[in-house]
């Protein structure tokens, strides 16, 4: 939890938006991970959300699918995945890494050793979109007990008393998911996005850091959003940057390039 | 807690969905105390699908050579034919009482996507149906079926292109258009509600049932059997007899009956406890809760899980679980056809086989009911085409 509180804290003094680039972990390959996540990191990325396959990925749209998928067929499981956080531990990394993933996979590695370790690989917490805050009773003490972060979802269509009871499970920051759907590119922000933002605050307080993801690609969405909420999140665009390109070296150029770019807007 | 089955069910959704379920279960509650619906529904189900379905005794199959009889509950009598229309009906009504006239739904078999075209139709309702496209070319008459009665059809590629990517596309236009959409979910299966909802629209089956088999036999029956795939004519036919002192008898998909992985549809026999599609419950997974491929001849059978109450009643010891295989089921086909002039949907078909297969260990003069949940139509062409192969495949002995 320090390092998310840090980095948030760090963020809010300089004036900055939190930028959190979402990696799928195992593509395009197992090897270009750690590289991708040094690359985006060295480029301005403040927090990794590092996917973790599933066959089922029901918030996900095309893009992210395609991603798990191969990441799937190459045999990428959760504990591979504590291993690249492992490595980019040890290789220097030191922003928040956060685990994003569904929830069969983490019971099936058990919550309890899972939480261990990867408390003891160096992750920061985890976000799991089919697990909404009233099912989460285990998983949160999980969290509490090696005190990671455990990330909860708003949506557009979230009532008042379910924004408030959601914030209060959420540890390290509350997700806002931008639009309903999954995830995705998408070239505007929905119009009701800032009275949406103003529910949330509200259910918020002050205190715990809200990010918006789904659909934000462009520096003009986070500029939209500057001063609205303490971070974005962005996947599908930087997924797609990556997987435009033929080689490695490619793939580090594009991604550091994106996150260069839309870090500028968070400033 | 609301929605759960023991250790099953619950509410694994993005929070997204939360809120529209909230709403659909609280207008489901209302709709259940409010006499106007009732009727209303009762009135569909006798003058649109053709309730009461009858039973029927079977006057050769399990008599010769088992001395068991062998009743029908003949929900393949209904309009659109099969068990689906029940719960179409109920949750399309439940659609307009909750505002919304674009309904979206998931199918396997064609069943459930038939039954809601024409429930769409019916009550003026737009609908869009996601289907398997490997399931979309097994079940031809169906998919026609639902374009005729004006639904669109949108075929999925994705995963093994049946049922299980088939419900992933559909919760993933539901997530998009949550305010103006309903999901008609075609089973027992998916985040609470569903499961409880689904699972009372189809008690009309066991209501019917019971009361049936007491006035013509005078007695209740000694089992009752039905296949479980999502499991949602089984939870409809048990739910009658729950409390009573009856054999209660699900038969899963044995596919191939290699018992290999991704060659059968049987998660309540080799599945393990996990969360898929909304809810927690028997799952075939692999060791690192990756969900696994199944097979099964039977497209409504071919799914992964199975409805959290069937995972509850499996470890409350309430309902056996057996397997038939599609071999077994094929010749079950043919043998109702045959010899009580019965086209059994393929799924139905494996509840015909468990059936003959258990009856000689009951005592000669036991009485078993047999949920026929769908009539055959759907499936000549594959089943056709699959009795033809065994046939060439044994030297035509089969």
């Amino acid at each position: 939890m320090e390092r998310l509180e840090k980095t948030f804290a760090r963020a809010s003094e300089r004036g900055e938006t939190v930028l959190v680039a979402y990696l799928t972990a195992g593509y395009p390959a197992l090897a270009e991970t750690g590289p991708l996540i040094e690359a985006v990191c060295s480029a301005g990325a403040d927090i990794i959300e590092l996917g973790v396959p599933f066959s089922d990925p029901l918030g996900d749209g095309p893009l992210i699918q395609e991603t798990t998928h191969a990441a799937l067929e190459r045999g990428v499981t959760a504990a591979a995945v504590l291993e690249i956080v492992a490595g980019a531990r040890e290789n220097g990394v030191d922003v928040p890494i956060m685990l994003m993933g569904y929830c069969n996979p983490f019971l099936r590695y058990g919550l309890e050793q899972l939480y261990a370790d990867a408390a003891a690989a160096g992750a920061d917490g985890f976000i799991v979109p089919d697990l909404p805050a009233h099912e989460a009773d285990d998983w949160l003490a999980a969290a509490r007990t090696h005190d990671l972060g455990q990330v909860f979802f708003s949506a557009p269509g979230s009532s008042p008393e379910r924004l408030r009871a959601t914030a209060e499970r959420s540890r390290g920051f509350l997700y806002a998911l931008a639009a309903n759907g999954v995830t995705g590119i998408r070239e505007e922000l929905d119009p009701g996005i800032d009275a949406y933002l103003s529910r949330v605050g509200e259910a918020t307080g002050s205190t715990l850091p809200v990010c918006v993801g789904f659909g934000i690609s462009r520096p003009r969405h986070i500029t939209a959003l500057r001063g609205r909420a303490a971070g974005v999140i962005v996947g599908s665009a930087l997924l797609r940057a990556i997987g435009d390109e033929q080689t490695p070296a490619g793939r580090i150029l594009a991604a550091s390039k994106l996150i260069g770019e839309l870090k500028a807007a968070c400033r | 807690m609301t929605g759960r089955f023991g250790d099953y069910g619950g509410q694994f959704v993005a929070e997204t969905l939360v809120g529209p379920l909230e709403e659909l279960w609280s207008t489901y509650l209302e709709a259940r105390q409010d006499s106007a619906f009732e009727a209303e529904l009762n009135g569909l189900l006798a003058t649109f699908v053709g309730r009461p379905t009858p039973i029927t005794r079977l006057r050769r199959l399990g008599i010769e050579p088992h001395g068991v009889t062998i009743w029908l509950k003949r929900e393949d009598l209904t309009h659109t034919g099969a068990h689906k229309i029940n719960n179409a009906i109920g949750q399309a009504l439940l659609a307009h009482r909750l505002g919304k006239r674009r309904i979206i739904a998931e199918t396997g078999a064609g069943q459930h996507g038939v039954a809601v075209a024409a429930a769409c139709a019916y009550l003026g309702l737009d609908a869009t149906i996601y289907m398997g496209r490997v399931d979309a070319e097994r079940q031809l008459p169906n998919l026609q079926r639902m374009r005729l009665l004006g639904a669109e059809v949108r075929l999925v590629d994705q995963g093994t292109a049946t049922l299980k990517d088939a419900v992933n596309e559909a919760i993933r236009e539901w997530i998009t258009h949550p305010d103006t959409t309903h999901y008609l979910l075609g089973s027992v299966v998916g985040p609470h509600p569903f499961p409880s909802i689904v699972r009372d629209f189809q008690s009309v089956i066991g209501r019917e049932a019971r009361e049936q088999f007491l006035a013509a036999a005078g007695q209740l029956p000694d089992a009752v059997i039905a296949c479980v795939g999502g499991g949602s004519n089984s939870i409809g036919v048990f739910s009658g007899f729950l409390d009573d002192p009856v054999r209660l008898i699900g038969v899963q998909a044995a596919g191939d009956g290699s018992g290999s992985l991704g060659r059968h549809a049987a998660p309540l026999l080799y599945g393990e406890p996990g969360v898929l599609q909304g809810m927690r419950t028997y799952l075939l997974q692999d060791d690192d809760g990756q969900v696994l491929l199944t097979h099964s001849i039977a497209p409504g059978l071919d799914y992964p899980g199975a409805g959290p109450e069937h995972s509850h009643l499996k470890d409350s010891g309430r309902v056996e679980y057996l397997t038939a295989s599609d071999d077994e089921a094929l010749d079950a086909f043919q043998e109702l056809a045959r010899s009580e002039g019965i086209v059994p949907a393929l799924e139905s078909s494996h509840a015909v086989a468990a059936a003959l297969r258990v009856a000689p260990t009951f005592a000669r003069g036991s009485q078993l009911l047999v949920n026929l949940s769908g009539r055959g139509d759907k499936d000549l062409t594959s089943a056709m085409a699959a009795i033809g192969q065994r046939k060439e495949q044994t030297g035509g002995a089969a």
